[in-house]
């Protein structure tokens, strides 16, 4: 399941939700705001979607996740909004019987969450003005 | 015809709207973004934009047709 959230990321909630009594191996990935980028002192990071697009598209690649890997559940939740240095901006939560599916299809879905999702973000630096980062299918790592 | 047009990211700000309702004869999203470009002197190069039609991506010479919703998307930058 792919959500975007206005309100902090719940955690508890999610793996509430994903968990699953087969599951022997969980693989997370947290995307969090850090205070630079590409030299930049960076003060905050404001998130813009599509909700409704983006919502439907990222359906789509938890689909495809469940169809590549042998995996059991997959859950993917994008924060939207104004954050913070620290704050979280992404959570995907991966279970399966194994842990190496696990951890493929954790890299999977972020992949294509940077490629495809109608998502936006724009960056208030420290030191110039706010700039929206521009990067089709870049492949920063977070 | 009556289309509806989603502004986000850098063309929210150049247009200074989140949504409008445009009449247009434009055929597909190439002659549209043309129209909105002229209207309102947009920056983005169409090169980096891509473009959805009803909440699905398309191509530039995609057929628009009467009521559908449409947006420009510019370079996204999720996670």
């Amino acid at each position: 399941m792919f959500t975007i959230a206005e309100e902090p990321i719940d955690i508890a909630a999610i793996r509430q939700k994903a968990g699953d009594d087969s599951v022997g191996g969980i693989a997370i990935f947290e995307g969090v705001v850090r205070n630079h980028n590409e030299g930049h002192g960076v003060q905050s990071l404001e998130y813009q979607a599509y909700s409704e697009m983006a919502e439907r598209e990222g359906q789509v690649i938890m689909q495809e996740t469940l169809e590549k890997f042998d995996i059991v559940t997959a859950f993917c939740q994008h924060r939207i909004g104004h954050l913070k240095i620290r704050e979280m901006a992404v959570y995907i939560y991966v279970g399966s019987k194994h842990r190496r599916e696990a951890f493929e299809a954790c890299q999977y879905i972020i992949n294509e969450v940077k490629k495809r999702v109608p998502i936006w973000k724009k960056e208030h630096y420290l030191k110039k003005p706010a700039e929206w980062v521009a990067c089709h299918g870049c492949s920063h790592p977070h | 015809m009556q289309i509806k047009v989603k502004y986000f990211a850098m063309l929210r700000e150049q247009t200074g709207k989140k949504e409008e309702q445009i009449n247009t004869d434009a055929r597909n999203p190439l002659e549209l973004y043309a129209e909105l470009s002229k209207k309102y002197q947009l920056k983005a190069d169409l090169k980096h934009l891509m473009v959805a039609i009803n909440e699905k991506y398309a191509t530039f010479d995609s057929s628009i047709c009467d009521r559908d919703t449409v947006v420009f998307i510019p370079p996204v930058a999720g996670g």
